[in-house]
């Protein structure tokens, strides 16, 4: 129906440095560092299968050392992202694909290091920092699991409120909620004043997790209240408390939401810094009595 | 009040900057004079700024003339300075004063005040600013004392039964804060003429639904006051609700209903303006004369917003009139520096000379206007086969060449063809009107001195000097046919269209085409965006989005058929209509251009007969598609060249983006993630959008929002911290906050805990930081500059650890919502 002006392209297209490309990091470039990390997994493997070390294989063939030193620079490199998030300086670097890279060169490490142990493990440094590793990589999985599922729920349950309009909407009920219970008798005035007295949100990370606050006295007082029976002042409370216990849900699922998305890095990040301890540990050990 | 002489030498309307350094050098030269003050104090606008506003002196490089310091500082200390200065200077003021009419001639003109009072002055200089005056209650009874227009301390009344009148956010203010405290016992009623409060800010309509739920505030809705009368009880109001007529108990009424431009008061005096345009001033000669002899106009009136600049023009003007004509402005070192580089060794008024008589657009102008013009603006120089822009390069300035000539490679395939501009034209104006970038590169043929018209100076040319304004349209529309229909038009050829063409404001939403009508007219966006739809099956599906630059229509001229899909404005924007049967004329002349259009309807063809067949199979994802493509438009992405977006299936909310911006500039955040529209998963997040016509720059007294060279719309230094941009800013994301204090660096705060960490500090920690350093704390107008300066680009984007956000200019992204929908 119509002609658009001659020129589309527009200066940020042409200069072709930003990163407008609309992909997860998963899937950064094309897998470009899933496809790095096969071939560095499948080099070793081959490696392994096909250099003959005797007695057998073990960490301090060459070979061995090989891997161990991949591994370990790997190790160090990866622990760096946590310094590259928080370093926001100039430069064409993009967190994307930094996170894209650790998250497939992390799983490389399974196969990188294990194969550097040559399936030797015991009850010692060497093997605590292997499985230290493997956690770290558990933890890790773990992780890319949530962020693959849990985004879109988060912004589902957001309704595009900020956390800080959710918090005012549950302040604007709790002043209407405070006026409409004036009438009420003493005994069910005080249910509605317990429940705005309480803190809605706390209960330990348990609650925080699962979502449900056991001891919830909006509920409380539902419950209390429905059972006194009819009356206008009642219904308008009720109808008030019913809110305020949506908007309370709406809040609380942010919140398990929110902690589920972090509480893998609460096993990840510590994890790492262990193994990093475990890994010096190793590595001056094996040199110290080479 | 010191009584003066029956006729005063100069009688001075306002007591701004402007008014005031104009009545203490009057003063100072024993002129007789009066300063007329409506309110009872001085400066009332810098009076009612908010307490402790810390008032900025720019430009730095201006001097200032004036008997009366200034200098940046809190308000409290420059009021204090010029009340005390005024005293001491025995400055002839009369408060409580508002001027309802000046009438008579030069040399004996009649002041008439509110109240009946009359002042005689041989000559009256305005410096009233362009507040203007509050909207009156023009119902019976409206000038009962018991209706106020202003609402100082809404603290100071107690039981009373207060209406306000107005449903903008004045009147919600002051409603809210009447019954904000319960211990009032004040009974507060807002009256709205429609049923909802569409003229004010979102957050401000909720709490006002809150406090009425709640029982504070009574809203009445489709209701208007009709008369204020005094009964047996006080005050009554008797207003007319849907429901017929209704009385109600009333002690005081707050009428905030708007203002009005003081334009018509100053046409009534006899002073002509420069056009009709809202943004036109007085027309005035070298000595501020306006067309009526007698009657002087400086401040922001005169079109000079910034407080040195007023208090210069005060000092000037009654140099003027105190016969001192050969007085040079104290704008002449800034010109001298502006011309310095230029060849030729020409003095200022030598360049001026040259300037107004060279250039077509400039010839009507005093040498006042043309000095203020070059103010704002930049003469440059280039040599021989210099680049002066470069195609797609984006900028909103207009060049008017002085001497030489540029050529203009129309070909971006082939630069060796070109077409001339000659001296004393113009070029770059489509970049001005259309917000768009460069369509051509621009090279000098010859050595060439051009002014560079910044947008704002630009825009102030056209709209206070009409034979500029008629002139840059004409050039606009002419080069923007040729350069769209190509083809080797010459100006001749599209001349007919170009006299024919009518220039059409659209709202948002309006209808340009309707699908299945059967006019015959072309249309060509000067600027804004349209949206082409088609109506499939009581749904209309969006087709395309054609950004300024594009012309839409033609279909219908060539081959005589109804309009097959409807084109509307995504944002207000301006049209150009042609009509149709100049077109199929200027077709017949020129088969070339016939055989491109034909091309170009071909395959648009293709594209209406591939919907009309599909329809039936058009499931949910056509509708998603189209309801998306409407979301986003809804959001200002039409009017956007770069926005900021979250796929909210990506993003978990580590709030890295807004630590990175904070962390790339100097510590504070110019973007929430959290707030903003979402729809099918795509967010748009608070933060700027880089309107092709931008909202904010439209009201900056210093000019200081300025586009930068790759399409950002950044503040320049020279803020002054006035809020106008932020208020302006329909998409909110402008804020005002002070520079923050240092934070230590990463590794202190990792290693050893020090300062904040990453990101924007707290609130409280700024605030203890900067008390702690004696820091400043002057707020100002901080938002996104995308990054301009900062190698790699966009911080938001590149720390964005899973992919999340993106960037996307409204062509781009229109196809982001594309998956899964048309194609």
């Amino acid at each position: 129906m119509a002609s658009a002006a001659q020129d589309k392209s527009r200066p940020a297209d042409r200069r072709g440095l930003r990163e407008s490309d609309h992909e997860g990091f998963l899937a950064h470039k094309r897998m470009r560092w899933l496809k790095v990390a096969v071939v560095l997994s499948l080099v070793a493997i081959i490696a392994y299968a096909l250099v003959d070390v005797t007695p057998r294989h073990n960490g301090g063939s060459w070979l061995g050392y090989t891997l161990g030193t991949i591994g370990a620079v790997l190790i160090v490199w990866l622990a760096l992202l946590g310094i590259r998030k928080r370093r926001m300086s100039a430069g064409r670097w993009s967190l994307k694909a930094w996170t894209s890279a650790h998250v497939y060169l992390g799983l490389s490490l399974v196969v990188i290091a294990t194969l550097h142990t040559g399936f030797q493990f015991g009850w010692n440094v060497h093997t605590l920092a292997y499985a230290l590793m493997m956690l770290v990589i558990a933890s890790g999985i773990w992780g890319i699991s949530v962020y693959a599922t849990l985004p879109a729920k988060l912004a589902g349950n957001r309704r595009e409120m900020t956390k800080g309009q959710m918090l005012d909407a549950l302040d604007a009920l709790d002043r209407q909620l405070e006026s409409a219970a004036q009438p009420l008798g003493r005994a069910q005035a005080d249910l509605v004043i317990a429940a705005l007295a309480q803190d809605p949100f706390a209960g330990g990370i348990a609650a925080r997790l699962t979502g449900r606050y056991r001891r919830c006295r909006t509920r409380a007082a539902l419950e209390g209240l429905a059972i006194v029976g009819d009356g206008q002042d009642i219904a308008k409370v009720l109808s008030l408390l019913r809110r305020r216990e949506a908007q309370l849900q709406q809040i609380r699922r942010h919140l398990r939401l929110r902690a589920m998305l972090e509480i893998w890095l609460y096993f990840h990040v510590p994890l790492t810094i262990a193994l990093l301890g475990a890994l010096t540990a190793h590595i001056v050990s094996v040199f110290y009595y080479w | 009040m010191v009584s003066g002489p029956d006729r005063f030498v100069v009688a001075i309307v306002g007591s701004g900057p402007a008014g005031l350094s104009a009545a203490a050098h009057a003063a100072q030269l024993g002129l007789a004079h009066v300063l007329i003050e409506k309110t009872d104090h001085l400066s009332d606008t810098i009076y009612k700024y908010q307490k402790g506003k810390h008032v900025m002196a720019t430009p730095s490089n201006l001097v200032l003339r004036s008997d009366l310091d200034f200098d940046a500082g809190s308000r409290e200390a420059i009021l204090a300075t010029w009340d005390r200065q005024i005293a001491d200077g025995a400055v002839n003021v009369r408060y409580n004063a508002e001027v309802t009419a000046i009438t008579g001639e030069k040399g004996d003109f009649t002041i008439l005040l509110k109240g009946g009072d009359a002042i005689r002055a041989q000559n009256v200089v305005l410096a009233i600013g362009t507040q203007g005056n509050p909207n009156l209650l023009r119902i019976p009874g409206g000038d009962l004392p018991l209706v106020q227009y202003q609402l100082d301390d809404p603290g100071e009344y107690f039981d009373e039964h207060i209406t306000v009148v107005g449903s903008g956010d004045a009147g919600i203010e002051n409603a809210l804060g009447l019954a904000a405290d319960p211990a009032q016992r004040n009974v507060v009623t807002i009256l709205n003429r429609g049923t909802d409060f569409a003229r004010a800010k979102g957050a401000n309509v909720k709490l006002l639904q809150e406090a009425e739920n709640e029982g504070r505030v009574i809203v009445m809705r489709e209701t208007s006051p009709a008369e204020v009368r005094l009964g047996e009880n006080g005050g009554e109001l008797v207003l007319e609700t849907r429901d017929g007529q209704q009385v109600i108990a009333c002690d005081r009424i707050i009428a905030r209903t708007g203002s009005r431009p003081p334009r018509d008061f100053v046409e009534k005096i006899g002073v002509e303006f420069g056009s009709a345009d809202p943004g036109a001033f007085p027309v005035l000669s070298p000595t501020f004369e306006t067309t009526k002899p007698g009657i002087f106009v400086i401040g922001a009136l005169a079109g000079y917003p910034l407080i040195k600049h007023c208090m210069n023009q005060g000092f000037d003007v009654i140099e003027f009139l105190n016969g001192n004509t050969g007085l040079k402005p104290a704008d002449q070192p800034i010109l001298e520096e502006k011309f310095a580089p230029l060849p030729g060794r020409r003095s200022v008024e030598e360049w001026l000379d040259v300037i107004g008589s060279n250039v077509a657009i400039f010839q009507d102008m005093s040498p006042l206007q043309l000095r203020e013009l070059l103010l704002d603006s930049q003469p440059r120089a280039f040599a021989a086969g210099e680049v002066v822009f470069t195609r797609n390069e984006p900028g909103s300035s207009m060049f008017a060449i002085v001497e030489g000539s540029v050529v203009v490679e129309v070909n971006p395939a082939d630069p060796s063809l070109t077409v001339p501009i000659g001296q004393g034209s113009i070029f770059g104006e489509v970049g001005l009107i259309s917000g768009r970038p460069r369509g051509s590169t621009v090279r000098a043929a010859e050595p060439l001195v051009v002014v560079e018209l910044s947008r704002t100076a630009a825009l102030k040319l056209i709209a206070t000097v009409p034979s500029a304004a008629r002139a840059v349209n004409r050039i606009a529309l002419e080069r923007q046919l040729l350069q769209m229909f190509g083809s080797g038009l010459t100006p001749n050829d599209v001349a007919p269209l170009v006299e024919a063409a009518e220039v059409m404001e659209v709202r948002a939403g309006q209808k340009v085409i309707s699908e299945g009508g059967d006019d015959r007219d072309i249309y060509v966006i000067r600027r804004g965006s349209m949206v082409v739809e088609k109506d499939i099956g009581g749904k209309p599906i969006f087709l395309s989005y054609l950004p300024a630059g594009s012309y839409f229509g033609e279909m219908a001229v060539i081959d005589g058929s109804r309009r097959t899909a409807t084109v509307k404005a995504a944002i207000k924007s301006e049209v150009v209509r042609i009509p149709g049967d100049l077109f199929t004329a200027l077709l017949d002349a020129r088969p070339a251009l016939r055989q491109r259009a034909l091309a170009e309807m071909a395959h648009r063809r293709e594209l209406n007969a591939f919907v009309e067949a599909r329809k039936e199979s058009f499931g949910s994802a056509a509708d998603l598609y189209a309801e998306t493509a409407q979301f986003l438009v809804d959001n200002g992405i039409g009017e956007a060249t770069d926005v900021l977006l979250i796929d909210e299936t990506l993003c978990v909310g580590c709030d890295n983006c807004e630590k990175a911006c904070a962390d790339s500039h100097e510590g504070l955040s110019r973007l929430d993630r959290e707030a903003g529209r979402s729809y099918a998963h795509l967010h748009v997040p608070t933060s700027c959008r880089h309107c092709e016509h931008p909202h904010c720059m439209a009201d900056c007294p210093p000019n200081a929002i300025q586009r930068g060279p790759d399409g950002e719309v950044f503040i320049a230094d020279t803020c002054i911290g006035c809020g106008n941009c932020q208020r302006n800013c329909p998409y909110g994301v402008i804020r005002m906050d002070p520079v923050p204090p240092k934070k230590p660096g990463l590794l202190a705060w990792m290693l050893l805990g020090l300062g904040p960490g990453p990101g924007e500090a707290s609130y409280s920690w700024r605030k203890k930081k900067a008390a702690k350093q004696g820091l400043e704390q002057t707020k100002l107008a901080v938002k996104c500059d995308m990054c301009a300066g900062i190698d790699g680009g966009p911080a938001c984007v590149r720390a964005c650890p899973t992919g999340a956000a993106i960037r996307v200019s409204p062509e781009g992204f229109l196809s982001v919502t594309q998956e899964g929908g048309l194609d």
